[in-house]
């Protein structure tokens, strides 16, 4: 079993949520107090890039090349927005961290913040999220009475306010420039880019969009230095600890901190005690909804968002669902687009026509009506739909299609030459 | 604000609720950034929101009524018509599927006698399918009111469904 420094999850107990007085005696706001004296908004910024984190809302972009488009030093007011929408089928752990340590993201919030120089910072919560959201708005206020927000923060002449933003429910507002237009209360489908948030953002300011897990290992970071950070992933390439939020047919669903690079076996067998009911393990999404099959072939490789590339897939927000042998993977496909076409915004026809269609051939397909032609025509959107969308829903919504055809092709052909779904008892 | 006192808002709002939205919406630079939070509080005070709301809504924060109807209308946990006193939104993404969301959303049909998206005769629940509520490891699950619940079997569909009877008669 990996050794597993425990970093964003020191200090969780299930059930607890850890506010300031546990959180400051084991170490929290020591970062900020540290850094907020010692480093410039720059040093920061160089010492992300070092660290090589990556973003962990899903797209896995570096945060510090991010940050480095960031127009830090220009004047006037600039905006730090936290993407706590977390709606993808399989990802939880944002939840599960704000339920734990809210203080942890203040944290991480105000030294982004004074990191890209913003005077104001939103966190964009999800509907689903309202006890998260009071432990945030709680811990806001505490962090204010302490004197890390607000004016002249620890003396430092810097100046940081932070507001928690309420949601009401659509998965589209977790795409970033969806997310800036439900902030400003305008009709969230995806903006055009460029200009990017960076340029023309909240308010039509630059403004930065980052995940929550992402915000919150910046303090450990700034504590622990960039070497410390890459050498807590398993893997070269890769670099911290990722929550693992474990769903689907595995006996133990928990979410883990778990070193970046962990092997999918040792996430299956170790964490999630194995397959359910003494099943055999079949297929699983590495990284939520919109990441392509993993199958058994798989089992070896590292989860990182290098070693998941090699293999056609990616790392995502390491939300691994699994499932086992009698699971029929039309019907999981058909499940995962019946989702992404009811979330489209409708924005652009691609996704709005694209999905109804490929979920309209998933059901001829499924339901055993289905005919060669109609496996070519699904191979057909694959290529009309995969970069051709106004964001990357769509995209992200053909994953696991991708995923189907290569993997599950003799499956499809099975439904088609039996009449049936194979699986259906 | 004169539009405001002239309509009887008690039943959408609250005075209290009514008089910091209004001074909040005076402060900020960007009021309409309020629209999801006035639409929250009517729902939660109203139960749904009304045609009345919206025009509510769009008069504290200086906005016409359409303006606030395209956003009341695009997201799904705002209610622009009448629902039951518990609506109980059930996860049907993928997930809370591979533990059986189909059997629990049969049986809640069957026990409650009404489809997605309809109320019961005495008013007391709607239900919903819901996209993913973030409950992947208590799959499958049920959110009602803001609470979670999961792992659902029938029988503890059941139990639920006495528990909120109960405190509807309450």
């Amino acid at each position: 079993m990996s050794q597993t420094t425990q970093v964003l999850f020191k200090n969780r107990i299930p059930g607890k949520t850890v506010f300031l007085k546990e959180f400051s005696a084991n170490g929290g706001y020591q970062g900020l107090k540290a850094a907020i004296q010692t480093m410039t908004p720059l040093e920061i910024r160089e010492l992300v890039k070092a660290a090589a984190l990556r973003g962990r809302g899903g797209a896995g972009f570096p945060t510090g090349v991010k940050w480095g488009f960031f127009p830090a030093d220009k004047p006037g007011i600039k905006y730090l927005v936290c993407n706590c929408d977390e709606m993808e089928p399989g990802t939880y752990k944002d939840g599960v961290l704000l339920q734990a340590d809210p203080h942890q993201l203040i944290e991480g919030m105000i030294l982004s913040a004074f990191a890209l120089q913003t005077q104001v910072g939103y966190i964009f919560i999800r509907y689903a999220y309202e006890k998260q959201a009071e432990n945030l708005r709680r811990a806001i206020a505490e962090a204010t009475q302490a004197g890390y927000l607000g004016k002249n923060i620890l003396g430092s002449g810097f100046d940081f306010e932070l507001h928690v933003h309420g949601s009401a429910g659509r998965y589209i507002l977790g795409e970033e420039t969806a997310l800036l237009n439900g902030l400003e209360g305008i009709r969230p489908n995806p903006r055009l880019k460029p200009p990017f948030p960076a340029v023309r953002g909240l308010f039509g300011q630059p403004t930065t969009v980052n995940n929550v897990e992402t915000i919150a290992n910046i303090p450990h970071i700034v504590t622990g230095g960039a070497e410390w950070f890459k050498d807590l992933a398993l893997t070269p390439e890769g670099s911290g600890t990722k929550l693992f939020g474990l769903s689907g047919h595995l006996n133990r669903t928990e979410c883990f901190e778990l070193p970046v690079g962990i092997p999918l076996r040792e996430v299956v067998e170790t964490y999630g005690r194995g397959m359910w009911k003494n099943k055999q393990f079949k297929a699983c999404l590495p990284g939520g909804a919109s990441t392509p099959y993993l199958t058994r072939e798989h089992l070896d490789v590292p989860l990182d968002f290098t070693s998941l590339e090699k293999v056609g897939s990616r790392f995502g927000t390491a939300g691994v669902t699994a499932f086992d042998e009698d699971t029929c993977m039309v019907a999981v496909t058909l499940n995962l687009i019946r989702f992404f076409a009811r979330e489209s915004c409708g924005w652009c026809t691609p996704c709005r026509d694209g999905l109804t269609m490929v979920r309209w051939l998933l059901e001829m397909l499924e339901s055993g009506k289905g005919t060669p032609e109609h496996l070519e025509l699904l191979k057909g959107q694959l290529k009309n739909i995969s970069g051709t969308s106004f964001c990357a829903l769509a995209e992200g919504a053909m994953g696991p299609v991708a995923g189907l055809l290569t993997h599950f092709e003799q499956e499809i052909v099975d439904h088609i030459e039996g009449g049936r779904c194979p699986f259906s008892k | 604000m004169t539009p405001i006192e002239q309509q009887t808002t008690d039943h959408l709002l609250d005075e209290q609720a009514l008089s910091e939205f209004i001074q909040h919406a005076g402060e900020i630079e960007h009021p309409r950034e309020m629209i999801i939070d006035v639409l929250r509080a009517i729902q939660s005070h109203h139960g749904w929101v009304p045609d009345e709301g919206v025009e509510l809504t769009a008069a504290i924060l200086g906005l016409t009524p359409l303006e606030v109807e395209e956003i009341a209308t695009f997201y799904d946990k705002i209610y622009r018509r009448p629902v039951g006193r518990f609506v109980i939104h059930l996860c049907d993404s993928v997930c809370c599927w591979t533990r059986g969301a189909e059997e629990i959303a049969a049986h809640l049909q069957k026990t409650l006698n009404i489809e997605f998206g309809q109320t019961t005769a005495d008013g007391l629940f709607t239900l919903l399918p819901s996209c993913c509520l973030g409950c992947c490891g208590i799959a499958p699950a049920v959110m009602v009111k803001q609470q979670f619940y999961g792992p659902l079997t029938p029988e503890k569909v059941d139990e639920l469904i006495a528990a909120l009877r109960q405190e509807g008669s309450a």
